[in-house]
C-alpha cells in the first residue's frame, strides 16, 4: 500500500471526504442560506472532476487489487458526477419550494455519489458490497427527506424494507462465490473458474443471487416491485437522480462482475440475464401505458430502459461481442442519463408547492403556454422511444448492434417491438402538451431551467453527432481483467 | 475534403434556414411567416431546378454525390452519402414542387399556430428530400424515421375532430414497419461492414434464403407506407383528419416513400427475392386495386373517397415495379409522380370546398358548375387525370404499367393486368359519379348558391399541377428519358439474378 494507492481512489476520497466536512460546515450556515452548502457540494464535485480527468486514461489495479482503475470506472465516475452536478442543480429550488430545504439534502447526494464512484472501480466482491451500501443508505434518507409527508415516509420505509432485502441476496450471493472459487477478488475468480478448481453449483447459485440482489437495484423484472411507488412518493429531485444514478451504479457492477470476472461462467447466466432483459422490456413498457401519473409513467419507463440496457450482458457472453456490448451498454447509459434527468427536469417543473401537478392531464396547453419546454419535453419523450434523430434512437441502435451481432436475432425483436409499444404512451405526453387546451401552472427557475436546457441540447446533439461521444467510449477498456 | 456543400445538401436543408429564421419571427405576424416559408420552398425548388439542369440524363449511375464519412459505430462506417439518379430526380423534384403550392393552400386554411404550422412542414420537406437522396442506409432510415415527426404534429393538431386518434396511429402503424426495416438494416450492416447502397449492391452474395426474410422485412416497413392490402387501414384515417396541406403531402409525397423504397432497397438488394415474392406482389398489389377503387365508391365523403382512390393508384406503381420489365418500372416511376400531381390536385379542390362550406359529404352539393365555374373546369381536368383519360397523364403511366405487368416473366401470368385493367374503369366510375354529385344536377341548396368562386391565389395553387397534367399526358418523352437509364441499369441487375433463380 502505497500513496499511488491512495491517489487511485481520490475521486472518492474527495467526494467522500467533502461530504464529511460539510455535514461540520453546514452547521454554521444559517437555515435559510442553504444555497452556500449547496454551492459547496458543486465545489466538491468539481474538483472531484478533475482529479478524474487528470488521470484519464491511466489503467493501474490498488489496494491489491480491490481498486481497479481503467477506462470503464473513469468514464463511469465522469457520468456519476455528472449526474450529481444536474441533481444538485434540480434540487435547489425545488427544495425551497416544497419547503424540505436542508443542508444534508447536498451532503447525502455526495455521500451516495461516493458509493457510485466506488462502485465504478470495485476490483472486489467486498468492495463492491460495500459501494451498493453507500450508494443506497443515503438515498433511502433522501427518499424520506419530505418527511412527514406520509408518500415520502412510505416510499422511503418501501424502498429500505426491500433494499436491506436485496443486499441480504447480495452478500448471499458472494459467500456462495467466495465458495466456490475460493476468491472474493474479481481477477482471482477469473483464474479460478480457467483452472476449473472451482464448485460450478455453489457458483451458479451465488452469481444468481448476485444477479438478484443488483437486478434490484437497477429496478429489472421480476425484482422491479418497489419502483414506482418509491419514485413517486420520494421527492422529485430525489427521484431524478436515483432513477439515473442508482441504476447506473447498478449497471457498472453488473457488467463489471458479469462480463469482466465472470465470462467463465456464461453458461450459465447468459439465459438468466436474456430472460431477465426480455421480462423487464415487456413489463415496463406494457405497465407503463396504463399509468396516469408522470412519475408512476416514468417508473414504469425507467425499468424498461433497464431491461434494455440489461441486453449487453446476454450479448457479451458471446467473447468477441463483449466489448462492443459493454461500449453499447456505456453509451446507452449516457443516452439514458441525459434524457431521463431532463424529462424529471420537467416534472420538477411542473410540480406545484403541496406536491400536485403530477399528472399527465396537468400537461395540457403547456405547448401553448410555455412552447420551450414542451418542445424540450416533446424531444424527451421522443429520445425515450427511439426516434431519430436524438440520442435515444442512436443508444438503441447501438445496443440492438451488439445483440443481433451476437445472434440473438429474437431478444433484438424484443427490444423493437416493446419500442413500439412505448412509442404510444410517451406520445400520449405530447398529445396532451400540444393537442388538449388547459392553463397549466408552470415554474420558471434559472438553474432548473438551465437543466433542462443543457439536457435538450445533449439530446439533440449527440443524436445528429453520436461520433464524438463514441470517440471517448471507444477509448474506454473493461476486459483488463483478461489480461 | 472541401466543406462547401453540394447542390444536393442545398437541395436538403435549405428548408431548414427557413426553419430558423421563422423561429425568431413573432408568432402574431402571420403573413410574414407564411411569406418566408413560401420564399425558402421556392428557393428550395430553384434549387431543385439547378439540380436537374445539371443532372446527366444519359448516365445511370448516381450523380452530384457527396460522400462524406458521419461517424464510425462498432467497426460500421455510416456515412453522410446523397446522391441523385433516374430513380430518385422526378420524386426529388414533385416534393420540392408539391411544397409550395401545399403552403400557399394553406394561406387561409389555418389561422390558429401559424408559426409552427409552418416550421413542422418544412421540417417535414427536410426529411421527405433526405429520403429520396440518401445513399446510405442508416441515413435514410433517420430520413424516413424523421418525417413520423412533423406529420405526426401536422395531423395532431391541425387537423379534424379525430385527429389525436389518427395521428397516433399514423406513427405507431408506420414504427411498426420501420423497426423490422431497422434489424434487416442492422443485420446488413454487420455482415457487409457497411451502409451504403451502391457498395451493397455491388458486394452482392446474400444467400437466397436470408434474402426472402430481409426482403419481408423491409416490404414490411414499405408497404405499410404505401400502402399496400391489408396492411392500409391507417391511410383513411390519416388522409381524412389531416389538414389539406397535410393531405396533399401525405398522398403526393410520403405514400411514395414506400413505393420508392421497394425501388432503391428491394429490387437491387434482394434481387432473387425479388423475383421470387413478384406474383404475391402482384397479387396484393392488383387485390388493392379492386378493393381500393370498389370502397371509394361506396364513400359518401369526398375526401374519403379520394384517399380510397390512392390505395387503388399505388396498387398500379406496386404492380409497375414488380413487372421487374423496364416498360413497368418506368411506368411505375412515371405512376407515383402522376398520382402526386393528380391526387395532390384533388385534396387542393376537397380542401377549397370545404373551406367554403364545412362539409365533405356529397348530398349537400350538386350543380356546384354553375356558380364555380374556373373551380369546375379545374376538377373537371384533375377527375379526368386522375381516371386516365388518354392525353392526360394518368394515361401515359398506368398504360404502361398495364403493358408491362402484361408481358412481365416475373409475375408470370397477364391475369394480373386483366384484373387491374378493370380498376382502370372501375376508377372512370368513381370519379365521374364523384363529379355528377358535386358539379352536375340541379343546383338545389339554398348555401350553395351563395358560394363564391375560386380567387386568383386558388387558381394559383392548381394551374401548376394542371400544366404538368398536360404536359405528361401529351409529351412524356423528357420524363421517361430521365428515368430509363437507371432503370435499365436496375432491369440488368435482376435479370442477372433471374438467371441465378431459374
Amino acid at each position: 500500500m502505497d500513496w499511488q494507492d491512495f491517489l487511485s481512489v481520490l475521486p472518492f476520497i474527495i467526494v467522500a471526504g467533502w461530504a464529511t466536512i460539510l455535514l461540520l460546515v453546514d452547521l454554521w450556515i444559517p437555515a435559510n442560506r442553504k444555497g452556500i452548502t449547496a454551492g459547496l457540494a458543486v465545489l466538491g464535485l468539481i474538483a472531484a472532476i478533475a482529479a478524474v480527468i487528470s488521470r484519464f486514461g491511466i489503467e493501474r489495479e490498488a489496494f491489491d487489487g480491490m481498486i481497479i482503475v481503467d477506462g470503464f470506472s473513469s468514464f463511469l465516475q465522469l457520468l456519476f458526477l455528472g449526474v450529481g452536478l444536474i441533481a444538485i442543480a434540480q434540487a435547489y429550488d425545488y427544495l425551497r419550494r416544497r419547503d424540505i430545504e436542508r443542508g444534508e439534502y447536498y451532503i447525502l447526494l455526495l455521500y451516495s455519489l461516493s458509493g457510485m464512484l466506488l462502485m465504478a472501480s470495485a476490483g472486489d466482491l467486498i468492495v463492491v458490497f460495500l459501494a451498493v451500501e453507500l450508494l443506497s443508505i443515503p438515498l433511502y434518507v433522501l427518499a424520506a427527506f419530505a418527511i412527514p409527508q406520509a408518500d415520502s415516509e412510505e416510499s422511503a420505509l418501501k424502498y429500505f424494507l426491500l433494499g436491506a432485502f436485496a443486499s441480504g441476496f447480495l452478500v448471499y450471493g458472494i459467500a456462495l462465490v467466495y465458495g466456490s472459487t475460493g476468491t472474493t477478488a474479481l481477477s482471482g475468480m477469473v483464474a479460478a473458474i480457467a483452472s476449473a478448481e472451482t464448485t460450478p453449483v455453489l457458483l451458479f447459485i451465488g452469481s444468481g443471487m448476485i444477479l438478484v440482489g443488483l437486478g434490484f437495484k437497477v429496478a429489472a423484472v421480476p425484482f422491479h416491485m418497489w419502483t414506482p411507488d418509491v419514485y413517486q412518493g420520494a421527492p422529485t429531485s430525489v427521484t431524478s437522480f436515483m432513477s439515473v444514478g442508482a441504476k447506473a451504479g447498478g449497471f457498472a457492477a453488473l457488467l463489471r462482475i458479469f462480463i469482466s470476472a465472470l465470462p467463465g461462467a456464461a453458461v450459465m447466466w447468459m439465459p438468466l440475464t436474456m430472460w431477465i432483459a426480455a421480462l423487464t422490456m415487456a413489463w415496463g413498457n406494457i405497465a407503463a401505458i396504463s399509468q396516469t401519473n408522470i412519475k408512476r409513467m416514468l417508473a414504469y419507463s425507467s425499468i424498461a430502459h433497464a431491461g434494455y440496457i440489461f441486453m449487453a450482458l446476454p450479448a457479451a457472453a458471446t467473447p468477441e461481442v463483449a466489448p462492443e456490448a459493454v461500449r453499447a451498454a456505456l453509451f446507452y447509459l449516457v443516452t439514458y442519463a441525459i434524457t431521463n434527468l431532463g424529462a424529471w427536469g420537467v416534472v420538477l417543473a411542473m410540480e406545484k408547492a403541496e406536491g400536485s401537478g403530477l399528472t399527465i392531464e396537468d400537461y395540457s396547453g403547456l405547448g401553448k403556454k410555455r412552447p420551450a419546454l414542451a418542445l424540450a419535453m416533446a424531444l424527451f419523450m421522443l429520445s425515450l422511444t427511439g426516434v431519430p434523430p436524438t440520442v435515444g434512437f442512436m443508444g438503441k441502435f447501438y445496443l440492438f448492434r451488439a445483440v443481433i451481432d451476437a445472434n440473438l436475432i429474437w431478444l433484438a425483436l424484443v427490444g423493437v417491438v416493446t419500442s413500439l409499444i412505448s412509442a404510444y404512451y410517451y406520445l400520449r405526453v405530447i398529445v396532451v402538451m400540444y393537442m388538449r387546451d388547459g392553463e397549466p401552472e408552470v415554474r420558471s427557475e434559472a438553474l432548473l431551467n438551465s437543466t433542462i436546457i443543457l439536457t435538450a441540447f445533449g439530446t439533440f446533439f449527440f443524436g445528429i453527432l453520436p461520433g464524438l461521444l463514441i470517440k471517448m467510449i471507444n477509448q474506454v477498456g473493461l476486459l483488463d481483467l483478461l489480461r | 475534403m472541401n466543406l462547401s456543400f453540394s447542390i444536393l445538401s442545398w437541395v436538403t436543408f435549405t428548408p431548414v434556414l427557413g426553419v430558423l429564421v421563422l423561429l425568431f419571427l413573432p408568432k402574431d405576424r402571420r403573413n410574414l411567416l407564411r411569406w418566408v416559408a413560401v420564399l425558402t420552398s421556392m428557393v428550395a425548388f430553384g434549387l431543385s431546378l439547378v439540380m436537374l439542369a445539371q443532372f446527366d440524363q444519359t448516365n445511370a449511375s448516381l450523380q452530384m454525390v457527396e460522400r462524406l464519412p458521419w461517424f464510425q459505430l462498432a467497426g460500421m462506417q455510416i456515412e453522410y452519402f446523397l446522391g441523385v439518379d433516374g430513380l430518385s430526380v422526378l420524386l426529388v423534384l414533385l416534393t420540392t414542387f408539391l411544397t409550395p403550392i401545399s403552403i400557399i393552400s394553406t394561406w387561409s386554411a389555418v389561422e390558429e399556430r401559424v408559426k409552427e404550422f409552418l416550421i413542422f412542414f418544412l421540417l417535414l420537406e427536410v426529411g421527405m428530400v433526405g429520403v429520396f437522396l440518401s445513399q446510405d442506409i442508416f441515413l435514410f432510415y433517420i430520413f424516413w424515421e424523421f418525417t413520423l415527426v412533423p406529420m405526426y404534429f401536422l395531423i395532431g393538431i391541425w387537423g379534424g375532430p379525430r385527429r389525436v386518434y389518427a395521428a397516433i396511429k399514423f406513427f405507431l402503424y408506420t414504427m411498426a414497419g420501420s423497426i423490422l426495416m431497422l434489424l434487416a438494416i442492422l443485420w446488413l450492416g454487420i455482415t457487409f461492414e457497411s451502409f451504403s447502397v451502391p457498395d451493397l449492391i455491388a458486394q452482392g452474395g446474400i444467400p437466397g434464403s436470408v434474402q426472402t426474410w430481409l426482403f419481408l422485412a423491409f416490404a414490411a416497413a414499405f408497404a405499410i407506407k404505401v400502402p399496400m392490402w391489408p396492411l392500409h387501414s391507417w391511410l383513411p384515417d390519416a388522409h381524412v383528419e389531416a389538414p389539406t396541406a397535410g393531405s396533399v403531402i401525405l398522398a403526393g409525397v410520403l405514400l411514395k416513400m414506400g413505393t420508392y423504397g421497394f425501388l432503391r432497397f428491394n429490387l437491387p438488394l434482394f434481387p432473387e427475392a425479388s423475383i421470387r415474392f413478384a406474383p404475391w406482389m402482384a397479387l396484393l398489389a392488383v387485390i388493392g386495386i379492386i378493393y381500393g377503387a370498389a370502397v371509394a365508391y361506396a364513400q359518401k365523403d369526398v375526401k374519403m373517397l379520394v384517399a380510397y382512390s390512392s390505395v387503388s393508384h399505388l396498387g398500379f406503381v406496386v404492380l409497375g415495379l414488380f413487372a421487374l420489365n423496364p416498360l413497368g418500372i418506368q411506368g411505375g416511376i412515371l405512376q407515383m409522380i402522376n398520382h402526386g400531381l393528380s391526387t395532390g390536385a384533388l385534396f387542393l379542390i376537397v380542401g377549397m370546398i370545404y373551406e367554403r362550406r364545412h362539409t365533405r359529404e356529397m348530398d349537400d352539393f350538386g350543380g356546384l358548375w354553375k356558380v364555380m365555374p374556373i373551380y369546375g373546369a379545374l376538377t373537371l381536368i384533375v377527375t379526368l387525370s386522375s381516371m386516365g383519360l388518354p392525353g392526360l397523364n394518368g394515361f401515359v403511366g398506368e398504360f404502361s404499367i398495364l403493358l408491362g405487368a402484361f408481358g412481365s416473366e416475373a409475375i408470370g401470368s397477364p391475369i394480373y393486368a386483366g384484373i387491374a385493367a378493370a380498376g382502370v374503369i372501375m376508377a372512370a366510375i368513381y370519379m365521374l359519379y364523384m363529379f355528377q354529385k358535386l358539379f352536375l344536377g340541379p343546383l338545389d341548396k339554398d348555401e350553395n348558391k351563395v358560394v363564391k368562386d375560386i380567387n386568383l391565389r386558388e387558381i394559383l395553387t392548381l394551374v401548376p399541377l394542371v400544366v404538368f397534367i398536360f404536359w405528361i399526358g401529351l409529351y412524356p418523352k423528357p420524363f421517361f428519358n430521365l428515368i430509363g437509364p437507371s432503370v435499365d441499369k436496375l432491369v440488368a441487375l435482376l435479370q442477372a439474378a433471374s438467371v441465378a433463380v431459374h
